[in-house]
């Protein structure tokens, strides 16, 4: 009986004899196991970005703006306003904080600097239900809130681009063309996963922002309630109850729809994660498709070797090659193209991995399980479509195949 | 001790939709250490007859016995044991392994006969420096000459000690001058070793060194004679 050592290095030294083809072979089950490792990758990645996110600005709020395509239905616009959230703070229970939120972009000045950003009128309840905090200057108070005070808290990014270090609190900037003074800087929270960056923000006093920015007609009106949760587990509750308190509210009669949407962020990143889902599932099966295809490649060549190689099989069997040792070489020359494929495959992978997360903005996360998956899968791959080439150089009678020109 | 012998072998091939018989009926007896030489015109039928001496083909109808064994009844990889052991096989073009070299090729029935490496490197090796080729063990079959080549091929097939060695047309390829100095390697082989020795040629200077000569014509045996007068290298 010759030895699987043996075997493996005729087969190696076979391959090498031929390596432009050997590799032109492989490149099918390159590409498949590449896109495996690399589908799982970014797949994992994402979703851990997901889970990240849920952990650190608290999962466990929902918001309520208006819904524009049902109030224009009815002819009348119904607004959100600064009693509906205080109506939600005051009747719903199991919530943390409630906080109403006017949303606008506005131009803003500060000497020579102009930079375009998003204003956030709020109360202090915004730092909470966003976990913000202020790393130097100090956060809005209620006393701000009351009186209108034209002050803002503003993000890290604006400090950078507005005073490149220049230490901004106490300064005056104008806010579509209002002065405003700085009492703060929010800590940075750096990009979410959508690639946006948080840290690009002014938040100032709810009044001031509907008397100086806004300015609608309106009494009251907001654009948003964020309603934060004391649990995860009371979300769904104080959804439902959010919702019933705003219809009662708004006198919607049983049967109308509603002239708000409260949506809850966690089910947004549900829909977000089964997107994600979806990618993976879509490159895995690219995966599998090319590791057939690949697979078939291999098939092909190696059948067109056992042809050119007739006279080789021949002369082996003649000087005593069982039928057992040839198929066992050839098989073992499909295994070794295709795990060398395989680990090709997988250091492209990591590549594409990386260069395929650069668009979703998250860390592509590489598991050892899959690279043995990979592995495999792709050692599988030669034993199955190695298997009928070998088979048949197996089959092949000694005087025929010495024959063969 | 009798080592070959055939009875009545026949041996038909298809073509097209006819079966043509192309051996009618070869008996022949060959004791140990023999040196025969089967001799007659092209198209006579000694490769048919060698083949299936050689385990390489079987026959229609007859029987054959290899070293008191009937070869009839054997399965492929029992013939792949016997063409590894009892049998070395000599081909008119040699038939080496290409792109690998002397040693390599001259390997190849000992690692089917399952030898670890290093007690192959040395047989192979031993057997080349028989064969005179001490300073081409690594050289491969494009490197090297006609007689070279067939050198390799010979110590291939004596390499294993198997008790028979046989030779379709061994000098079929080479010139007169290198033909006498591989005819001389068989002698050699055969009162050194004691190998028996079957050859097929159609020369009769070729012929000349074996002790016993066979003719064929036509699918049959017409003459089995002693060589009176053995040429020696
Ligand atoms: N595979 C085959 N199919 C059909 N005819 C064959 C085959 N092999 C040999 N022959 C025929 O058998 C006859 C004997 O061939 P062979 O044994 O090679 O003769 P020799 O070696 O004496 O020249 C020839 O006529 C040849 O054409
Ligand atoms: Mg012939």
């Amino acid at each position: 009986m010759i030895s699987m050592t043996e075997i493996s290095r005729t087969a190696v030294r076979a391959l090498r004899r031929n390596k432009t083809r050997s590799m032109l072979t492989a490149l099918g089950i390159i590409i498949g196991v590449a896109a495996v490792i690399a589908a799982f990758a970014v797949g994992q990645g994402a979703n851990k970005s997901i889970d990240e996110q849920i952990a650190s600005f608290g999962s466990n709020f929902i918001m309520v703006f208006p819904d524009r395509s049902a109030s224009s239905a009815s002819g009348t616009v119904r607004y959100i306003t600064y009693d509906d959230a205080l109506a939600v703070e005051r009747e719903v229970s199991g919530i943390e904080a409630v906080a109403p939120m006017i949303n606008t972009s506005a131009q803003l000045v500060y000497g020579n600097t102009n930079w375009s950003t998003s204003v956030i009128g709020s109360t202090p309840a915004y730092s909470l239900v966003q976990d913000r905090e202020v790393e130097y200057g100090r956060n809005i108070n209620d006393s701000d809130v009351r009186q209108g005070a034209k002050i803002a808290v503003i993000g890290k990014t604006i400090a950078d681009k507005m005073f490149f270090g220049e230490d901004p609190v106490g300064r005056s900037i104008r806010i579509k063309k209002v002065p405003f003074t700085i009492i703060g800087v929010f800590r940075t929270k750096g990009q979410n996963t959508m690639g946006q960056d948080q840290d690009d923000l002014v938040l100032v006093p709810l009044t001031a922002a509907q008397r100086r920015l806004v300015r609608w007609n309106t009494p009251g009106r907001i654009s948003t309630i964020y309603v934060k949760g004391v649990s995860m587990n009371a979300l769904q509750y104080i959804q439902n109850e959010t919702e019933v308190l705003m219809r009662e509210r708004h006198r919607i009669r049983p049967g109308e729809p509603d002239d708000f949407s409260v949506r809850n962020i966690s089910q947004m990143l549900e829909a977000r994660r089964k997107t994600t889902a979806i990618m993976s599932m879509l490159l895995g099966s690219i995966a599998v498709i090319s590791l057939v295809v690949g697979g078939i490649g291999i098939m092909n060549i190696m059948l067109v070797s056992v042809t050119e190689r007739t006279r080789e099989i021949g002369i082996r069997m003649a000087v005593g090659a069982k039928s057992r040792d040839i198929r066992f070489q050839f098989l073992i020359e499909a295994v070794v193209l295709s795990m060398v494929g395989g680990t090709l495959g997988i250091i492209l992978g990591v590549f594409a991995g990386h260069a395929l997360a650069s668009f979703t903005a998250a860390p592509p996360i590489f598991s050892a399980g899959s690279i043995i998956l990979a592995f495999v899968f792709s050692a599988l791959v030669g034993i199955g479509f190695g298997y009928y080439p070998a088979w048949k150089a197996s089959l092949l009678d000694p005087i025929d195949a010495l024959k063969y020109e | 001790m009798t080592l070959v012998e055939l009875k009545d072998i026949r041996k038909s091939f298809s073509m097209g939709r006819e079966e043509v018989e192309i051996l009618h009926g070869i008996s022949l007896s060959v004791e140990k250490g023999e040196f025969v030489a089967m001799m007659g015109p092209s198209g006579s039928g000694k490769s048919t007859t060698m083949n299936i001496l050689g385990c390489l083909d079987k026959p229609t109808s007859g029987t054959y016995f290899l070293n008191g064994q009937n070869i009839n009844d054997l399965e492929s990889d029992e013939l792949a044991v016997i063409r590894n052991r009892t049998i070395g096989f000599v081909f008119q073009g040699f038939n080496l392994l290409q792109k690998t070299s002397a040693l390599e090729n001259v390997e190849l029935p000992l690692l089917y006969a399952g030898m670890q490496k290093k007690e192959r490197r040395e047989r192979a090796k031993e057997a080349l420096i028989q064969m005179g080729l001490e300073d081409r063990l690594y050289h491969e079959p494009t490197q090297l000459s006609g007689g070279q080549q067939q050198r390799v091929a010979i110590a291939r097939g004596i390499v294993n000690r198997a008790p028979i060695l046989m030779a379709d047309e061994p000098t079929g390829n080479l010139d007169s001058k290198t033909s006498d100095e591989i005819m001389g390697l068989f002698k050699k082989i055969n009162e050194k070793e004691g190998t028996t020795i079957l050859l097929v040629t159609h020369e009769p200077d070729v012929a000349a060194y074996a002790k016993r000569i066979v003719h064929f014509k036509d699918g049959m045996i017409t003459s089995d004679e002693p060589n009176r007068m053995v040429k020696s290298a």
